[in-house]
């Protein structure tokens, strides 16, 4: 790896006491993230991708193995504002203008009122919401308040990204337009991005790198490196290479049982 | 008995005419809306007026409408400084102090899970009991003053604006407390920019309920006990006296002061929860 | 709710309500303990009555830690000690004839009987208004605003008009406080049962319309049950209110059957032992009445697969 790694797990362990016994949400999970790199996570429920995604966001703590962030625990990243967590909805606050809302985390981390202002101004032209910043939440449509809810998440320049299923409320035709999207925005910004999803064509066309995994216990089956260029088109999703790494993906799932 | 006839074929017409109005094809304005309530209000208004001096009902069981308003526009002075008394001084001393206090409580059941969970259910408990009852306690602790009246209304106001503070504070999904420590956000931060701002169409479901509370709290307080003036005060004694027309000259200001009060209170709600679905028609 | 999460919690609460309140009926009452002291001959500090009069009843309990025993036995406490309540509860409930008049059950029972009358009589009326409200647009348009502005309104306030109204007439006893009973549990159940009627979404009334059914049958197929936990809802609400209005009821006459009389004679006697204990009365049984319709409730909506 050329790049610095980032984040780095070593034999993760998750295991959840719930009503039922024991749940082993994590098993041996061992991977190191690059700078810059766009890792995806696939996998059908239960498989801990979302899981592990939140462990790197310290909002669940394993149970054994190590991790590292930035060199940190996650918890001392989280205090540190190392990451933009973006949610599966975009829970963006009715009572807050757009522009209000993206100002949300930079009024907690204490940035000036200019500040905050120039920041708003330039990650909603970043997300082509230039406009929007003084309507309320639902006078937008569903990819419109997504997109907002990325913003947010970008506003304070954190050096990682971290996406849980962000598009999966949305409709095949948004989920297109919002896929191009957060590729050129990661080709402008650089981040590293964490990104939890259950399509396919998904993982595969936003990646550098794709993690498949498979439930009970929770585990990485492969990590496929895409052989895919950086700039990419909407059409690529129709050549063979595509069709090849999506094809090793289905196998990995395969593997894991995902399809039983 | 020719007022009687009146009366009813009153009642027919009122009847067919808001038949016809509510089934119309402008049934949905905003016009028709407030007319239809209002012909069928004036209506047993009047009818109030014809059925009692046809029957020729006694006042001292059922006054007309126009023998009320006479004597409330005779008693003008009594009223104000009946409405004074009751509502500016034991109604609203007593919702402010309430509420206040419900507030504070609040803030330190939120805080520590323990207390919420041993609170809650002992709040919902009281906020249902009749608190009126305990006036004649508080008479004898804080005298027939004022003050005993506004702490009924501190008791009666305070449980159910606790109950709905706290649910209204626990009233956020997981995913937006997390979010909250994704940008490790302090305890007063969160409760400040989520929490307050998402609990406020719990807190004022509950002021509005409290308002209604505090009228009647302060009133029948003064059932137990009162020194020469109050609302309460003045409807016992008139009941006594039998002159009912002041009964009800007390009552209409009641009425009118409790809907004015409640009116205000929803009028600052839609502006405050301006974002909730139930004020987005 | 898990019992045993709440059942802890809920216990130190009540005990530390408890403490509280032993604790607080010291100052509460020493001022009246050091004046019998004093008449017995006893040491008190400061030993002047007019000073005593005129400091806190703090001060003076930390200068008196002798008589705390007694500002917990006096005969017409300030503020009555638990153990004294539970004593005249137990007296007058359980050590008496229950058809005597110092019995609290024949005062209940009073007191009861007219909420449960009235109670019937309201939610009776309250749920056929609402059936004609939902069905009826003129009805709908012309009472619902009514209705819903009655609850800003004080109607306790109309209580001892009433009563005496109605005595004049020769109506007297339980009928005119089942009538405020009633008049206060209407509207609540009104605007609850309205409120459920029409809680079913738009594409539940649409599947009935393509099975041709009518008003009668989309009311008892669909509306009635879908309605029954708004209904519920609004019963609780109810039944308090309309306990609430019986025993308001019973103060305008100088009644003297009935919890609300009880509270009204104990208040112009002085007897703060009797005030205290028809209070807890009425707590009980009001937490009673809502624990059958809670019960109620529980049963209805178990049968209905509603259960939370």
């Amino acid at each position: 790896m050329t790049q610095p790694t980032v984040i780095e797990a070593k034999n993760l362990d998750l295991t959840f006491e719930t009503a039922d016994g024991p749940v082993q949400a994590l098993k041996d999970v061992s991977l190191a993230i690059g700078a810059g790199e766009f890792v995806s996570f696939i996998g059908p429920s239960g498989c801990g991708k979302t899981t592990f995604l939140r462990c790197i966001a310290a909002l669940e703590q394993p149970t054994g193995g190590t991790l590292t962030v930035n060199g940190m625990s996650p918890e001392a990243a989280r205090k540190a504002r190392a990451y933009g967590y973006v949610f599966q909805a975009a829970g963006l606050y009715p009572w807050r203008t757009i522009a209000k809302n993206i100002r949300l985390p930079l009024e907690i981390m204490g940035f000036s009122r200019e500040e905050q202002e120039k920041r708003v101004r330039d990650v909603l032209e970043l997300v082509d919401l230039s406009g929007f910043g003084g309507k309320y939440p639902w006078q937008l449509s569903g990819g419109m308040q997504q997109r907002a809810s990325i913003a947010r998440a970008l506003s304070f320049d954190a050096d990682i990204l971290l996406m849980d299923e962000p598009f999966g409320a949305l409709d095949e035709i948004v989920r297109d337009h919002l896929n191009e999207e957060l590729l050129k925005l990661w080709a402008r910004t650089g981040k590293t991005i964490g990104f939890v999803t259950h399509s396919i064509p998904e993982a595969v066309y936003l990646s550098t790198r794709i993690v498949v995994m498979s439930p009970r216990p929770g585990r990485i089956t492969d990590v496929i490196e895409s052989t895919l260029p950086k700039e990419r088109p909407l059409d690529i999703r129709d050549t063979p290479e595509f069709l090849e790494i999506a094809h090793r993906v289905r196998d990995g799932l395969r593997a894991g049982h995902a399809y039983d | 008995m020719i007022l009687v006839i009146a009366a009813l074929i009153l009642w027919a017409l009122m009847w067919t005419l808001n038949v016809r109005l509510a089934n119309g094809d402008s049934a949905g304005s905003r016009t028709v809306q407030l007319l239809v309530p209002f012909i069928f209000g004036l209506t047993l208004l009047v009818m109030w007026e014809l059925l009692v001096r046809g029957l020729r009902v006694p006042t001292v069981v059922l006054p007309a409408p126009s023998v009320i308003v006479e004597r409330m526009s005779r008693e003008g002075p009594t009223l104000w400084v009946d409405f004074q008394q009751t509502f500016l001084k034991g109604a609203l001393g007593g919702y402010a102090i309430g509420v206040t206090a419900a507030f504070l409580t609040a803030i330190l059941v939120d805080r520590f899970d323990f207390l919420r969970r041993g609170i809650l259910p002992v709040g919902s408990f009281v906020a249902a009991l009749p608190i009126v009852g305990t006036a004649p306690i508080l008479v004898m602790w804080y005298g027939f003053d004022w003050h005993s009246k506004a702490a009924v209304v501190v008791l009666m106001v305070f449980f159910p604006m606790l109950v709905n503070i706290v649910a209204g504070l626990q009233d956020t999904s997981q995913m937006q407390r997390d979010l909250m420590k994704t940008y490790a956000a302090s305890y007063w931060q969160g409760f400040l920019k989520l929490r307050l701002p998402a609990a406020m169409p719990f807190i004022f479901n509950g002021l509005k309920i409290s308002s209604t509370l505090a009228m009647i709290g302060a009133i029948v307080a003064e059932f137990f006990g009162s020194p020469i003036v109050g609302m309460g005060f003045r409807i016992s004694t008139s009941v006594g006296q039998l002159s009912l027309d002041m009964v009800w000259a007390e009552i209409v200001v009641a009425a009118l002061a409790g809907s004015a009060f409640y009116g205000v209170v929803a009028l600052i709600e839609r502006r405050v929860t301006f974002w909730h679905p139930s004020q987005r028609r | 709710m898990p019992m045993t999460r709440t059942l802890l919690p809920v216990l130190t609460v009540v005990l530390a309500i408890v403490a509280f309140w032993y604790l607080a009926a010291i100052p509460m009452n020493i001022h009246f303990a050091l004046t019998t002291a004093e008449r017995a001959g006893e040491v008190v500090t400061p030993d002047d009555a007019a000073t005593r009069r005129g400091m806190g009843g703090i001060a003076l309990a930390v200068q008196n830690p002798g008589q705390w025993a007694d500002t917990w036995a006096q005969d017409k406490p300030r503020l009555p000690a638990p153990h004294q309540v539970v004593a005249e509860l137990w007296q007058t409930t359980v050590m008496q004839n229950v058809t005597s008049k110092r019995s609290l059950v024949y005062h209940g029972w009073v007191t009861l009987s007219a909420t449960v009358v009235g109670f019937a009589i309201g939610t009776g009326l309250g749920i056929l208004l609402a059936i004609g409200i939902v069905h009826f647009r003129a009805m709908d348009m012309s009472v619902m605003p009514w209705a819903i502005a009655s609850q800003t309104i004080p109607i306790l306030a109309i209580a001892p008009m009433i009563i005496v109204v109605l005595n004049s007439v020769g109506v007297q006893g339980l009928v005119p406080k089942a009538i405020i009973s009633a008049y206060l549990s209407f509207f609540p159940v009104v605007v609850g049962m309205v409120k459920g009627l029409r809680s079913p979404d738009a594409m539940q009334f649409d599947l009935l319309k393509t099975y041709n059914a009518s008003r009668s049958e989309t009311f008892w197929k669909l509306r009635l049950p879908a309605s029954a936990p708004y209904l519920f809802a609004s019963l609780k609400v109810g039944i308090a209110a309309s306990l609430v209005g019986a025993i308001v009821g019973e103060l305008p006459t100088g009644a003297i059957r009935g919890l609300g009389a009880r509270l009204l004679t104990g208040s112009y006697y002085g007897q703060t032992v009797q005030i205290w204990s028809a209070l807890f009365a009425t707590a009980i049984l009001a937490a009673g009445l809502v624990a059958i319709v809670a019960g109620a409730e529980r049963l209805t909506l178990k049968r209905m697969g509603l259960a939370r």
